[in-house]
């Protein structure tokens, strides 16, 4: 198939970027997303000569595992984060998903809390800032009892495991009108908060991964629920329920461990 | 005279582990703060690593070349990870999956090496569930296992078809705890071009900021590589893209012996190759052989009315299917391991009853399964992989098989350790898929996880005390020192030397012209005239992309181009070391399959006589061939045999 790209184009944070629109022909339906996006880079790099402008040199895109569970690819395509389709990431995205013919507009994650670094790249760093927060158990390696020692229901651990898929794309705050980063955090609260060995910690986890998560950039929330439309993982919209009921909780306790530091009730 | 010492500690084999413990020399904590470690890799073996170190004390630095710890490769790991806990009853045990991680590697591993990581095994998933890592459980709320190949017990913990990602976020978890505490500092975005050696011992590390394209320089009392595996030498392979052996190359150059590079797994269930733009290959978990059945048709008119779509899958008879695995090993099955499932597939596509559109392919089918479990089981099992199956092809693998061929998937070769993890060069330690140590010619299912967070979370805290205890009068030394200024000064070079060729081929031209060589002459099966082709052929690749190359865009800024051209050069160095080892080894054993050396049933016919042993190369500079060492293999626990699966 034959397409027009408009692809966004930044040399790098502190420039200006614009799009700018490629065609690109010969694409077979059963490649990826990001081969296609190879085949154009391939060309970029053949059909240049001498010093080039940074628009004709490759486009930049992270990817690495290239099988949808890395969570470093992510494409804001045709307005949609990772493109027209559902419970996928951009690198398993494949062009049958577009016809010949078609333009399609390819832009980077937008949102205060990732600034550009080139092209379609952007610094997510915020969320790993999130987790250092507190998005752990505070165990140190070794003098651990035995892994069968506490029985964990198969009901909780299931949900456990539906929240831990998170990838950490950055596709909930691209889809969010508020850039949120709430789905995002209420995937590790969740995780943790469903087992045992979580639950010590919950209260103090939940406070400090919401204050980083405000303190970074990021949005509110206010329970639209794009984020799990576009979830390559499909993670739930329950588990920013949970963590609402999580906070609240654990503020109640707080405050009631005020008062009663200071004498009070 | 070999200038390779194993330093295996005294005693009988259950024993050697906590002689070494307890023996050990260690550092005290006062000291730990004055003490400096680089850490390269994120992934099970880098993240657990450094945040165990970090936990202890030292001030340890990190690096990866993801934006990210968490986009580790460690991520892609789907199937499980083992350990010897027994849970199931069925008879599992220390012992045994020490015997069966020898055996499955072809005897060509070190036996205590093996023994030390059967021995940690059950505390790493002790500790993986202390960190919240969610694993698989039953109605009674304990953990779950599966089986793999290689073994006739249930050992392998799994979170659905995506454990190395729980695994990995949970060191990453631990890993985010002690970068907040400020124990471990984190460099993303970076790429460790070189390591420095001062007087003989391991210092730092050259890196590359790849979102600015600045050359730093770091030091470390000693550096740590945990840089995965270099299956990418092939282009085509199931590794992440950026997967890499740089910084061991580096280390390679700068006095570290590379162990058995020829030891290349080829993993037997993977989304067959589909088209020349293709940039790399899909596994599907090895668990699926638990369910799943191969076969290929047993006529050859079937193959043919498959391919021009006249026939279904399903529509040919039982009697008409050939289950090759099963009919070959009855024993074992599905459940051979990965180099025997492997060139059994190629074996019946080579005779020509491949099915798919190139006749690169054989079914993988769950309809049995289905059948006897219902849907919703195999869904619960198998669902994630389903559809990313499903994504890829097109298909549905609940309603037709799925389509496999075998792809290159892990590096048993890697940089030669001794017990203590520590290479050839003082100081420098190698740990997970980046070593050579403990799989032996094949690498079975669900242990390169354990080796990973074993190398991590349980041998290094030790053994890197040993090294650094003589350390603490080391002052920390400035990267102005004249050995980090001619490394930089190197670094620099060969990057200037990229951009200035101004040739008329991309990076992936030349990438993907060395696979091909490498695929051919040096993938599922070798034989000396292919290898020396390779030979021949491989500098004439290396020549041209050094006179060839074309780069667009800068050095100063985050230029992917740039980063690629490194790889790749150093694959192309990498390349020729394998075909080289592969040439030597003059037997079948394992993933390594000479042609030559095989028995008359086509099994791969080992030579205990002349090759028990581990070969250890030695650089010798760009244009002279490296020289091979022998580290003699012991095996006095397990009796050497030819592996029977049948
Ligand atoms: C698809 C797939 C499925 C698998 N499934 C299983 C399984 O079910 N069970 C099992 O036991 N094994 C499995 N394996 C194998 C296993 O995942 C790997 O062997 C293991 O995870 C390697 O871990 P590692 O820590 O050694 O390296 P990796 O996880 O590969 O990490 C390498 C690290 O090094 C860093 N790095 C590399 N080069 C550089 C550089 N130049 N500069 C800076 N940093 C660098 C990277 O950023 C990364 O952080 C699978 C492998 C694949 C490909
Ligand atoms: S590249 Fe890893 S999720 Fe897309």
């Amino acid at each position: 198939m034959n397409l027009t790209l408009k692809i966004w184009r930044q040399p790098s944070v502190d420039k200006k970027g614009k799009f700018e629109t490629y065609q690109i022909n010969d694409i077979s339906a059963d490649c990826s997303f990001l081969e296609m996006l190879d085949q154009l880079n391939e060309k970029l790099i053949n059909d240049s000569n001498g010093p080039v402008d940074f628009t004709k040199c490759p486009v930049s895109f992270d990817h690495d595992c290239r099988e949808g569970i890395c969570g470093m690819c992510g494409l804001y395509i045709n307005g949609r984060p990772h493109g027209p389709d559902s419970g996928i990431t951009t690198c398993q995205l494949h062009m049958r998903k577009f016809k010949d013919g078609d333009t399609i507009v390819v832009e980077p994650w937008r949102s205060k809390a990732f600034p550009i670094i080139r092209d379609l790249v952007v610094d997510r760093g915020a969320l790993d800032k999130i987790i250092q927060a507190g998005g752990y158990v505070s165990v140190n390696t070794g003098g651990i009892p035995d892994a069968n020692s506490i029985p964990i229901s198969k009901r909780n651990s299931d949900l456990a495991m539906d929240a831990a898929s998170c990838i950490g794309c950055g596709a909930c705050v691209a889809s969010c009108a508020n850039a949120s980063a709430m789905l995002f955090v209420s995937a590790k609260v969740s995780q943790l908060a469903l087992l045992p060995q979580g639950k010590i910690e919950a209260k103090e986890r939940v406070q400090s991964m919401v204050k980083e998560m405000d303190s970074l950039g990021f949005g509110n929330c206010s329970n639209t629920y794009g984020c799990e439309a576009e979830c390559p993982k499909e993670i739930s919209k329950s588990n920013i329920a949970r963590l609402n009921r999580e906070f609240i909780g654990a503020k109640v306790c707080y405050e009631n461990e005020v008062t009663r530091a200071a004498g009070g009730a | 005279m070999s200038k390779i010492e194993s330093k295996i500690p005294d005693g009988p084999i259950a024993e050697k582990w906590s002689n070494f413990k307890s023996h050990c020399k260690l550092v005290n904590p006062s000291n730990k703060r004055k003490i400096d470690i680089i850490v390269v890799g994120t992934g099970l073996a880098g993240a657990s690593a450094a945040a165990s170190l970090g936990e202890l004390g030292y001030n340890v630095k990190i690096f990866c070349y993801q934006d990210s710890p968490r986009r580790a490769h460690s991520i892609a790991a789907q199937g499980g990870i083992n350990a010897a806990k027994n849970y199931q009853n069925d008879g599992d045990s220390v012992f045994r999956l020490f015997y069966d991680t020898v055996k499955g590697g072809d005897y060509r591993a070190r036996e205590a090496n093996v023994y030390r990581l059967a021995e940690v095994s059950n505390s790493i998933i002790d500790q993986c569930v202390a960190q919240g890592v969610p694993f698989a459980r039953d109605y009674g709320g304990l953990l779950d296992n599966r089986s793999f190949g290689g073994a006739q017990v249930s050992r392998t913990f799994y979170a659905r078809g995506q454990t190395g990602q729980q695994l990995l976020l949970g060191a990453y978890s631990t890993l985010s705890r002690q970068i907040k505490k400020g124990t471990v500092k984190m460099y993303n975005r970076r790429d460790v071009l070189d390591v420095v050696v001062v007087d003989g011992k391991a210092r730092g590390v050259i890196t590359r900021n790849l979102t600015t394209g600045e050359i730093e320089k770091h030091f470390g009392h000693a550096v740590v590589l945990a840089t995965g595996g270099y299956g990418n030498v092939f282009f085509l392979s199931t590794n992440a893209m950026g997967s890499n052996v740089t910084p061991a190359w580096a280390a390679y150059k700068k006095g570290a012996f590379f162990g058995n590079p020829c030891f290349t797994q080829i993993h037997p269930t993977c989304i067959p190759v589909h088209g020349d733009f293709q940039s790399k290959l899909t596994l599907m978990s090895e668990s699926l052989r638990n369910d799943g059945r191969i076969w290929v048709p047993k006529n050859i008119e079937d193959v043919e009315k498959l391919r021009n779509k006249t026939l279904k899958p399903k529509d040919i008879s039982e009697e008409n299917r050939d289950y090759y695995l099963e009919r070959r090993y009855p024993a074992f099955g599905n459940l051979v391991p990965r180099d025997v499932a492997s060139r059994a597939a190629k074996e019946r596509c080579d005779a020509g009853y491949g099915v798919g559109a190139t006749g690169l392919a054989v079914f993988l089918d769950f309809s049995e399964a289905i059948g006897r479990l219902g849907k919703s089981v195999v869904e619960a099992r198998y669902g994630n992989l389903f559809q990313m199956y499903e994504k890829i092809v097109d298909e549905n693998p609940y309603e037709t098989p799925m389509m496999i061929y075998p792809a290159v998937h892990y590096t048993m070769g890697g940089i030669w350790v001794d017990y203590n993890l520590m290479t050839t060069v003082p100081g420098l330690y190698a740990l997970g898929e980046c070593n050579f140590s403990d799989h032996g010619a094949n690498r079975l299912g669900a242990s390169a996880l354990m080796q990973g967070l074993a190398d991590g979370y349980f041998v290094i805290p030790y053994t890197i005390a040993d090294y650094l205890a003589d350390e603490i009068h080391t002052p920390r030394m400035s990267v102005d020192a004249p050995e980090f200024v001619a490394a930089e000064k190197a670094v620099k070079e060969r990057l200037e030397k990229f951009i200035s060729i101004k040739g008329t081929h991309s990076v992936d031209y030349f990438h993907k012209k060395l696979g091909k060589v490498m695929w051919e002459y040096c993938g599922m099966g070798r034989n000396e005239e292919g290898l020396k082709k390779a030979l021949e052929l491989i500098p004439v690749i290396r020549k041209e992309f050094w006179s060839d190359l074309k780069i667009n865009g800068e050095l100063n800024e985050y230029n992917p181009e740039i980063e690629k051209a490194g790889r790749v050069a150093d694959f192309l160095e990498m390349g020729e070391l394998m075909v080289r080892d592969a040439l030597n080894r003059r037997e079948s054993c394992g993933g390594h399959f000479r042609e030559e050396m095989q028995t008359e049933e086509g099994e791969a016919k080992r030579d205990d006589v002349n090759f028990a042993y581990a070969a250890a190369w030695e650089y010798t500079g760009t244009d002279s061939e490296p020289v091979l060492h022998k580290e003699q293999l012991e095996f006095k626990d397990i009796e050497l045999k030819q592996r029977n699966y049948k």
